[in-house]
């Protein structure tokens, strides 16, 4: 088979399992397992092979063209590149170990066969929008990852909170993909085409008229889906889906998906100097203040989700430099350890019964109950905060190596731009070191009684989590040769940025953990009662159901039960122990609220829609159907006027014919006499 | 055309009537005395008696015109028979004899509203059109029994056997419809 | 002798049978009405075949079948008027009021009785 054949099956062989999925999960369960893994597992080893074969040489173009479609063609189209193939890559593993997890994590849950169904699609829709050389069928790709979101975060659609979050997330991605279409036809209306080709190759003879609208409608797409500010608020909610989905859309699908769509046509916006810095501004925004809500948040999958926004921050960042290679690198590296992160936090949270860090905090002996989570999430989150030698090093070095050559005018990107993203991409290094300590404190050194003993978590979910150790560790040796597949542009650290990123993550490091220090001593000092936690023990988030679990306690209503103080109110733990109270002061409470974004979204756009709507309602029913109601009334009492004529005499009857008649008689004759 | 006009051109005036204008004239005015007498009287046996005036009154304005078969047949039918017949009806309905002061329906005002526009519209037409047109009533009769058999029997029997038939009809009609009982003995025509 | 006479005459005869159909209260008065009406077209016919001279004497021959049917319908009539009677105990046209409608005020009627009305 040569290479496009097995492209073409790359994202075939998932929506496949799915579809199989779909029409055998009720009948017969047994195939439900295979039919999620295995597509899966075959995608990402083809991907693999893609990957080999292309080996960041030429881009393998091919194309077909099923039928006529108007003015602008629309072509079924592959474009390989090397940011396509190791994009590709990275989406077949992380989804290979969701699927895998899953199959232990959601063992019991009733509604497993679907959900595998649905990540399944997800990961075909993704592994489209990769592979994709035309806009149409990236834009199939990116729609059908939107409803499958919508279904897997409301995975749980017994709570409230999950139905809220799963139309969150479905409605601000719709408000972004709306300029997003209008973006992608500006674009090819001025291109002549959808093909990603002949864009790029019209970009570069000049031919879009307006580079600077359509990289700015394209934008808003962009930012709904990579979450970026203002359009990140439906991340952290969409925290209510089952943990593994939370992973497969924080590393590798959804939010990535933006990101690879920039790079992918970074030309366009490289176009427009003002599309640059705009990006540019939002990154530094997104990332630093996403930064400062992790620092506050209590729910630890809350404060993985902020990290998310904040590390797309980066990604953004280097696009907005103009340089894609770095951008891709930090996404891939991301994806790996952000994964690790999330599906390692499942197994904490079951360990732990709770989704707080507050709670963890006043446990001790955590890490000793799950090592295979302990180890690979420290590792995972030295990752995330790039100490060398671990992969988020190599990758963020990569994007402050850029911003730093842009900020010193090396690049054709802003200069603003690039100071923009250097400055901010410095302070987001410390405060993201400055969380990730925080979040290791007070999950794994807690002090208090032992922590619960659930019994082992099953030998397949910490298979999984070691396997993405692997890369979390060692990818970012590849920083030496890996920039060849992508615009040959070098992606090594270079001693400054270097020096000043490990500075200011360790710095940010060791001042949470003096802080930590700090506020532990002042909290064993109160009494242990004083600072009890308003409710003493959450229950677990439930969905891995060990042996000692009888199968008489239902997952799903557990579930239910289990989720709704873990979503409560965010701030609402006084833990003393906490040093991100103590370091944000002022800060910690409009940072736990995510900067009170959705209070001014709703205050902005929800309380004018539901008063329209009031509006729109009193029209309708007091004023409209007073005339519709006025008319059925009308003809009633006309009827009724009417009626009464009929008397049933036949002499009235009578005269009013005759009358009638003489009128008319009366009537020609005059008309006949020329009156 | 102005009236005088016309009258000059046809010799013929309205105010010097011939004798059997006159004739016709007074006639007339005692037909439509009786006419309205029989639609106005409150006794139902009189509204009766004045029909027969009317109608022999009518007899006698065709014996003018010159169609004496018909004014006979006038008198045969509808003096001789029908009236007796109405009379009967009226005798089998137990009609009050004397005064009754409600042989008028509540309809009054709008019948006479009615009928005296129809009368206008209808008088001021037939004036406007015909108050030149001259009867020449010389020459032999036309409504002798002789022309009226004449044309009866030669150019109009078909009309008239079907309208045997359909007298036929009504009779037989009209006894079905008054038979008191299944084996009712009795029937009228 | 002027047309202008029997017109009249008969028009005026006509719409005092008009008159008594509309406003007299007893079936028998209603059919003399009617007989009333039905000479004054008689008239009318016998005045214009007369002016006219017809070779056919078309209007003499109507009069003759005019009369034969007013004949009919008075036999008829008054059977009908006998039997109303008969049933009903009074010959008075405006009691005979089956057909009228019902006089409730609007809304009120059910929908399954608009439906049989309007079927």
């Amino acid at each position: 088979m040569n290479t496009t054949t097995l492209a073409v099956l790359v994202p075939l062989l998932p929506f496949l399992g799915a579809a199989a999925g779909l029409l055998l999960g009720r009948r017969s369960p047994g195939f439900t397992r295979p039919l999620a893994v295995l597509p899966t597992l075959a995608a990402a080893a083809l991907a693999v092979l893609v990957a080999v074969r292309q080996g960041g040489e030429r881009p393998i173009s091919a194309s077909t063209r099923l039928t006529p479609t108007g003015s602008v063609p629309v072509d079924l189209a592959l474009y390989l590149d090397g940011f396509a193939v190791l994009a590709a890559v990275l989406v077949g593993v992380v989804a290979s170990c969701v699927q895998i997890y899953s199959t232990a994590y959601l063992r019991d849950d009733p509604r497993y066969p679907s959900y595998a169904a649905l990540v399944s699609l997800f990961t075909s829709a993704m592994l489209l929008v990769v592979y994709s050389g035309d806009l149409m069928v990236l834009l199939v790709g990116w729609e059908v990852m939107g409803i499958c979101s919508y279904f897997l975060v409301g995975h749980y659609w017994e709570t409230p909170e999950a139905r809220a979050a799963s139309l969150k997330a479905f409605l601000v991605t719709k408000l972004g993909d709306v300029p997003f279409l209008f973006g992608l036809f500006a674009l090819a209306v001025d291109a002549g085409t959808f093909r990603i080709t002949g864009i790029l190759g019209a970009v570069a003879t000049g031919a879009i008229e307006h580079p600077t609208l359509v990289a700015l409608l394209l934008l808003a797409g962009v930012a709904g889906k990579s979450a970026q500010f203002p359009l990140h608020t439906w991340l952290p909610d969409a925290m209510a889906g089952p943990t593994p989905v939370s992973a497969l859309i924080h590393a590798a699908t959804m939010v990535a998906a933006g990101v690879y769509f920039v790079a992918r046509l970074l030309p366009v916006f490289a176009a427009s100097a003002a599309a640059l810095t705009v990006l540019a501004v939002l990154a530094a925004i997104t990332m630093a203040g996403a930064a400062l809500a992790a620092l506050a948040q209590d729910d630890i999958k809350r404060v993985l989700a902020y990290s998310t926004i904040s590390q797309l921050g980066y990604m953004s960042g280097a696009l907005a430099v103009g340089d894609r290679g770095a951008a891709l690198f930090h996404l891939l590296s991301h994806g790996a350890f952000k994964a690790l992160l999330f599906l390692a936090a499942g197994v904490v949270i079951h360990a732990a019964g709770t989704n707080s860090l507050a709670a963890m905090s006043r446990m001790s002996g955590l890490g000793r109950r799950i090592p295979d989570a302990y180890w690979t999430m420290a590792i995972a989150l030295l990752a995330l905060v790039a100490i060398p030698p671990f992969a988020g090093f190599f990758s963020k070095e990569a994007v402050l190596v850029a911003a730093e050559r842009t900020a010193l005018g090396e690049s054709a990107a802003p200069v603003a731009a690039g100071w923009a993203v250097l400055v901010s991409g410095l302070l987001t290094a410390l405060l993201t070191a400055a969380y990730a300590t925080r979040l290791w404190l007070l999950a794994f050194r807690g002090r208090g009684p032992g922590a619960p003993d659930h019994g082992r978590q099953p030998a397949v979910m910490s298979a999984v989590l070691w396997a993405l150790a692997v890369p979390s560790l060692a990818f970012g040796l590849t920083a030496g040769f890996i920039g060849d597949w992508f615009d040959g542009r070098p992606l090594q650290p270079t001693l400054t940025t270097a020096v000043l990123g490990t500075g200011v993550a360790l710095v940010g490091g060791l001042v949470t953990y003096a802080t930590w220090r700090h506020t532990t001593a002042l909290a064993s000092r109160v009494p242990n009662g004083a600072a009890a936690h308003p409710e003493p023990h959450r229950k677990a988030e439930p969905p891995v159901s060990e042996p000692p679990v009888s199968p008489a306690v239902a997952p799903a209503p557990e579930a239910v039960t289990g989720r709704e103080p873990a979503y409560g109110d965010i701030g609402a733990a006084p833990e003393p122990a906490d040093p991100g109270r103590l370091l944000l002061g002022p800060l910690h409470r409009p940072a736990a609220a995510g900067f009170h974004l959705d209070a001014v979204y709703r205050a902005l756009f929800v309380r004018p829609v539901t008063a329209g709507a009031e509006l729109v309602r009193f029209l309708d029913r007091e004023v409209v159907d007073t005339y519709v109601r006025g008319a059925g009334t009308g003809t009633n009492w006309l009827g009724w006027l009417v009626r009464r004529a009929q008397t049933g005499n036949v002499q009235t009857y009578l005269s009013a014919l005759l009358a009638g008649s003489v009128v008319l008689a009366i009537a020609v004759v005059l008309v006949a006499a020329g009156v | 055309m102005t009236l005088a006009h016309a009258v000059a051109q046809t010799g013929n005036g309205f105010l010097s009537p011939t004798g059997v204008e006159i004739a016709f004239l007074l006639v007339g005015v005692a037909t439509l005395a009786a006419a309205v007498l029989t639609v106005t009287t409150r006794q139902l046996v009189h509204a009766a008696l004045w029909l027969v005036v009317a109608l022999g009154g009518l007899a006698v304005e065709y014996l003018l015109l010159t169609a004496e078969f018909i004014a006979w047949v006038q008198v045969l039918i509808y003096v001789g028979s029908v009236v007796v017949l109405l009379l009967f009806g009226l005798m089998l309905t137990k009609a009050p004899i004397g005064r009754s002061p409600d042989a008028d329906s509540g309809n009054r005002a709008a019948a006479l509203t009615v009928a005296a526009a129809a009368a206008a519209a209808l008088v001021w037409v037939v004036v406007d059109a015909f108050r030149t047109t001259w009867i020449d009533l010389e020459g032999p009769a036309q409504g002798s029994t002789r022309v009226t058999g004449e044309i009866l029997f030669r150019h109009w029997v078909l009309p008239f056997e079907a309208l045997s038939v359909l007298l036929l009809a009504a009779l037989v009609g009209a006894i079905v419809l008054s038979r008191r009982s299944p084996e009712g003995r009795e029937g009228k025509s | 002798m002027h047309l202008v006479y029997p017109a009249v005459l008969s028009v005026l005869l006509f719409c005092t049978g008009l008159y008594g159909v509309l406003a007299r209260r007893n079936a028998i008065l209603v059919l003399m009405s009617v007989e009333l009406m039905l000479n004054a077209v008689n008239l009318n016919l016998v005045a214009f075949d007369v002016w006219l001279r017809d070779a056919l004497h078309s209007g003499q021959a109507l009069t003759l079948f005019t009369i034969a049917i007013a004949a009919a319908e008075i036999g008829i009539g008054l059977a009908i008027v006998l039997m109303v009677y008969r049933n009903r105990g009074t010959s008075d046209i405006d009691r005979l009021r089956d057909t009228a409608e019902g006089r409730e005020p609007p809304g009120g009627p059910a929908p399954a009785e608009k439906a049989e009305a309007t079927a």
